[in-house]
């Protein structure tokens, strides 16, 4: 579809008239890929002052006849290239040859959507949310958009807060790269989503593993590449906005941006966005407290040419998330009242205001990126970012405290990164990068609570080289190293008695700077070398099979949590504890893909195993009592696990108006030392959807999507805790899975032009159609709530 | 190849300047502002006799050491008790009193008194709050015949206010304290 818009937006046509008698002269040359000097064949020459066209033959060669003396705009157009005007003189018999850009990236981009792979990597598996579905979720989050593609699942604090698992794993393990900066957003806690606005990307592909390393070497899980929109011709103007409406939590959201591309290839880019909702509701109550204000926008402004562009980018957001009141509990016998009670313990009267427990996060992002192409060797890329993220957590306080954040960090971040890639070659393209990255974390000691993430420095280099070389047309090979360096200088504050019960008092004597009796502060300094490296192979013979087998390598050096975290986690009555004896853990993956794409149906089988060692875990390993009561303890611990899963889908188009896709997933995880079941993997999910399409009405689609998720039955034991209120020791089942749930959901939408150059497309979705009430095993709030009940978005998008 | 190179020596005198900044003050000690180190329930016998107390003091807060659980005396049998609790936070010096912060937000808190074991006593609410629903940091213990077990005081952070005790309270639990107590 962009290349339609290509050629014809690519049509207006200055000429600059010369002065001459003589019209014999002829202009002649050839039309060459700009990387490797490849001729191209199938181009057309066009000048619009004479009307008079050519076309390349197999050798590239063109040539035009009858020309005068002066100077000619010749437009040159082939179709997988970027159409480019060149002013020629023309001063007798003339030779000029003209360079296209064959690997315009973008182009990639055009390739592939609507199906199912992108070719971020060459042998990594990878799914791609369709513009459509992306637009779809403009209401949402990141981690509710991303769900619907296979192997996607998402680790859950009530609906609001989402955060993005891929093949079972989630946090640090997950890469959220957007528009080229690695989001540094405190991904390590459970309860903290990426600090993205989805309406800012133009397209969303999920890399499954660490295959594509020039993001990163840790990318045990895999990667989100958020990227801008194509920018499409010269000297346009468009935008759009996205209207929504929701009745589950009585609000909406509105999204619009704005482009304007100058005749220079100059842009820039607004875009900004806005959610507010109340209160959302479970099929049998208020779900109170439970609201969210959510404010973004993007300024963006560059010039993008053939040879040179250098762009410069803006983007803020700032969430306010309201935590369900009923999650935020006293102690043991609180939460074990909540998991008995089946009904949470607060419900109020529907509010749209923001209480506490509640959250409030501000990232600030900006970036500024370069590229030069070199003729026959490749292009240079060099990008400087920095990012604020400010994180502050309220919870319920007595007096004037309940005003004061109980939790509040500045995490600053400046990176740098540079890479070159060789594309002049025939059959071999590749890629070498550098990075570095500085990272500073700044907890506020206003709070009043003691820190749960210390100050700490960090510095971060990573060099990479990455190629692809292509046997044959059908057989490509794809390789890559990677080696990082990390190194963390933190100042912490320990309870003595803490620092004696961990065992540090004989290992790490050596970093306490000063006792202050019942504190510590200690300077603990660990460096972190790793190594990563993939291999792979794609094959793929007439568009319509597909094979791909990847092994990965990744390491991923412990984060601040895992090695710090030392305190007690209200959201979940829980004790979390660090270990600085924390060493970087290591994935081994191997994942295969085979797919078949045809007319009328189509298939994909994607396998994968992962075996890590020195897999970082938290899990609970004892009881300790205070004066609030007893609290489980959960620790960081390492071991060797192992992921095996598979993801398949399949479509069928069973007559001109009627589709089905077909999806299911399927994970194990098990801890190798422990023969236990990992916590928290997803359960085997379906996802059936049946589309009933009608081009003559508008463009008009109707679907109705099914998803049964089976209930977790591997999970890891119960702990049993004594309860100060029963007397007595008692199951803490805070690993019973729920049980099995079916929803079902309903989407509609139609299209309408209005005038030449806008277009209105309106949707009407339906989740949770039949108003089913259920908890999901991967919600962390599954112990005191029900799941959203029936939520009816209206959206209207208008283009222009 | 020029670019290339001034980009390195860009990025390494970046990656120089940005990594000598090691020379930060020390952050400052957080003393936990919030925390309840200290319960204590002063008992004082109608008509004389010995007053007891019942404490429980956990000096590192959520940190590893269990409380510490003391009970002056055992209680006579047959009598009255005034009690009196008193919340402090040990780690601020000098010593916060939460009974206040308590006191001044009624509304939002209520103690609870859990007889249990077989200990044959009786506890009724002494204070109350604004609305005349019990609040619970006074109260009067009654003793009957000799006999052992548990008393256990709950405290609760927003809880439904009236309510007909722990079953029902709801809110968040802020302190819970058992003590062993004999009466003889």
């Amino acid at each position: 579809m962009y290349l339609r818009y290509f050629l014809t937006v690519c049509a207006i046509l200055t000429v600059t008239f010369g002065w001459s008698q003589d019209c014999n002269y002829t202009l002649s040359g050839k039309v060459l890929d700009f990387h490797d000097k490849k001729p191209l064949a199938g181009a057309t020459l066009y000048i619009a002052r004479l009307d008079s066209y050519a076309y390349t033959d197999l050798n590239g060669t063109y040539s035009f006849k009858n020309l005068c003396v002066g100077t000619y705009e010749v437009e040159v157009m082939h179709p997988e290239c970027r159409t480019l005007i060149f002013p020629v003189e023309i001063k007798g018999r003339t030779k000029e040859d003209f360079l296209l850009e064959h690997h315009l990236e973008e182009l990639d981009e055009v390739r592939v959507i609507g199906s199912i792979y992108a070719d971020k990597t060459n042998s990594g598996l990878e799914s791609r949310l369709s513009e459509k579905a992306l637009l779809q979720n403009s209401g949402t989050s990141l981690g509710d958009a991303i769900k619907g593609l296979s192997g996607i699942s998402s680790l859950n604090t009530g609906a609001t807060i989402v955060k993005p698992a891929i093949h079972g794993l989630n946090g640090s393990r997950v890469l959220v790269l957007n528009d080229g900066v690695r989001m540094q957003d405190m991904e390590w806690g459970d309860e903290h989503a990426p600090n993205v606005d989805i309406n800012a990307a133009g397209s969303i592909t999920v890399i499954k593993g660490a295959s594509a390393l020039q993001y990163g070497g840790d990318a045990i899980g895999g990667v989100i590449l958020m990227e801008q929109a194509f920018l499409p011709g010269t000297d346009t103007l468009y935008g759009k906005t996205v209207l929504n409406g929701f009745s589950n939590g009585r609000g909406g959201s509105i999204s619009t941006d704005l482009t304007k591309v100058f005749r220079n290839d100059g842009f820039i880019r607004l875009q900004g966005s806005f959610k507010r909702l109340g209160d959302q509701e479970s099929p049998d109550y208020i779900l109170s407290n439970t609201g969210v204000s959510e404010k973004a926008t993007t300024l963006e402004f560059g010039k993008r040419t053939l040879n040179w562009g250098i762009q410069g980018k803006y983007s803020f957001y700032d969430a306010e998330i309201a935590i369900l009141r009923a999650s935020h509990i006293g102690n043991i016998d609180d939460l074990i009242r909540s998991i008995n009670s089946g009904e949470p313990e607060i419900i109020r009267p529907f509010t749209y205001d923001l209480q506490n427990p509640r959250q409030q996060v501000t990232h600030h992002l900006g970036k500024i990126s370069a590229y030069k192409r070199f003729k026959g060797l490749g292009k240079w890329s060099a990008q400087y970012d920095f990012q604020q993220n400010r994180r502050k957590e309220y919870d319920v306080r007595r007096g004037e405290l309940n005003d004061q954040a109980s939790l509040d960090l500045e995490l600053t971040t400046h990176s740098f990164s540079t890479d070159f890639k060789w594309d002049a070659a025939e059959k071999l393209d590749w890629t070498t990068g550098l990075m570095g990255r500085y990272q500073e974390n700044f907890p506020n000691p206003a709070t009043g609570v003691r820190r749960l993430i210390p100050d700490y420095e960090r510095l971060e280099l990573g060099a990479f080289v990455t190629g692809e070389y292509a046997f044959t047309p059908q057989w490509k090979l794809d390789a890559g190293l990677r080696y990082d360096f990390s190194r963390i200088d933190a100042l912490k504050y320990y309870q003595t008695s803490r620092w004696e019960e961990r065992g540090y008092d004989n290992e790490f004597s050596g970093i306490v700077l000063e006792d202050l009796g019942s504190q510590l502060l200690t300077n603990p300094v660990f460096t972190f070398k790793n190594f990563s490296g993939t291999t792979g192979v794609n094959y793929s013979s007439n568009n319509t099979t597909f094979l791909r087998f990847n092994y990965s390598l990744a390491q991923r050096a412990p984060n601040p949590s895992e090695l710090f975290s030392d305190g007690l986690h209200h959201s979940a009555a829980r004790i979390e504890l660090g270990d600085l004896r924390i060493k970087s853990e290591t994935s081994h993956k191997i994942s295969a893909s085979f797919e078949r794409r045809l007319q009328n149906w189509g298939f994909t089988l994607e396998p994968y195993a992962n075996f890590l060692t020195n897999f970082i875990l938290l899990e609970p390993t004892g009881l300790e009592f205070t004066i609030r009561g007893a609290f489980p303890v959960w620790s960081y611990r390492q071991t060797d696990a192992r992921l095996l899963g598979i993801d398949a889908s399949a479509y069928a188009n069973w007559h001109r108006n009627w589709r089905t896709e077909h999806q299911v997933s399927l994970v194990k995880g098990k801890d190798l030392s422990q023969d236990l079941a990992l916590i928290n993997m997803p359960p085997v999910n379906f996802r059936n959807k049946l589309d009933f399409l009608q081009k003559e009405w508008h463009d008009f689609e109707i679907s109705l999507i099914s998803d049964l998720v089976l209930r977790q039955n591997e999970v890891p034991p119960n702990i049993v805790v004594f309860s100060p209120e029963q007397q007595e020791d008692v199951v803490l089942e805070i690993n019973t899975p729920p049980p099995a749930y079916h929803l079902l959901g309903l989407s509609s939408s139609a299209d309408f032009s209005l005038g030449t150059s806008s277009r209105l497309t309106t949707s009407l979705t339906v989740s949770n159609l039949l108003n089913s009430s259920f908890r999901d095993y991967l919600n962390r709030q599954r112990f005191f709530a029900d799941g959203l009940g029936r939520n009816i978005q209206l959206q209207f998008i208008i283009h222009y | 190849m020029k670019n290339i190179k001034s980009l390195l020596y860009l990025s390494i005198g970046f990656l120089t300047i940005t990594s000598c900044s090691d020379d930060d003050p020390a952050p400052e000690p957080i003393n936990e502002e919030e925390i309840i180190t200290t319960f204590t329930a002063t008992l004082v016998p109608q008509g004389g006799g010995t007053t007891i107390t019942l404490q429980t003091r956990d000096l590192d807060g959520d940190g590893p050491n269990p409380p510490v659980v003391t009970v002056s005396d055992d209680l006579m049998p047959n009598s009255i008790y005034d009690g009196t609790i008193v919340l402090l936070n040990e780690t601020e010096t000098p010593a916060e009193n939460i009974t206040d912060e308590v006191e001044a937000e009624d509304e939002e808190h209520q103690f609870f008194y859990t007889v249990g074991g077989g200990l044959n006593a009786n506890v009724e609410y002494a204070n109350f709050d604004g609305n005349g629903n019990p609040l619970g940091t006074a109260f009067t213990l009654t003793t009957t015949a000799s006999s052992s077990g548990t008393l256990a005081f709950t405290l609760r952070h927003e809880p439904t206010k009236p309510n007909s005790g722990l079953a029902d309270a709801g809110g968040e639990t802020d302190l819970a304290v058992t003590f062993s107590v004999t009466i003889q």
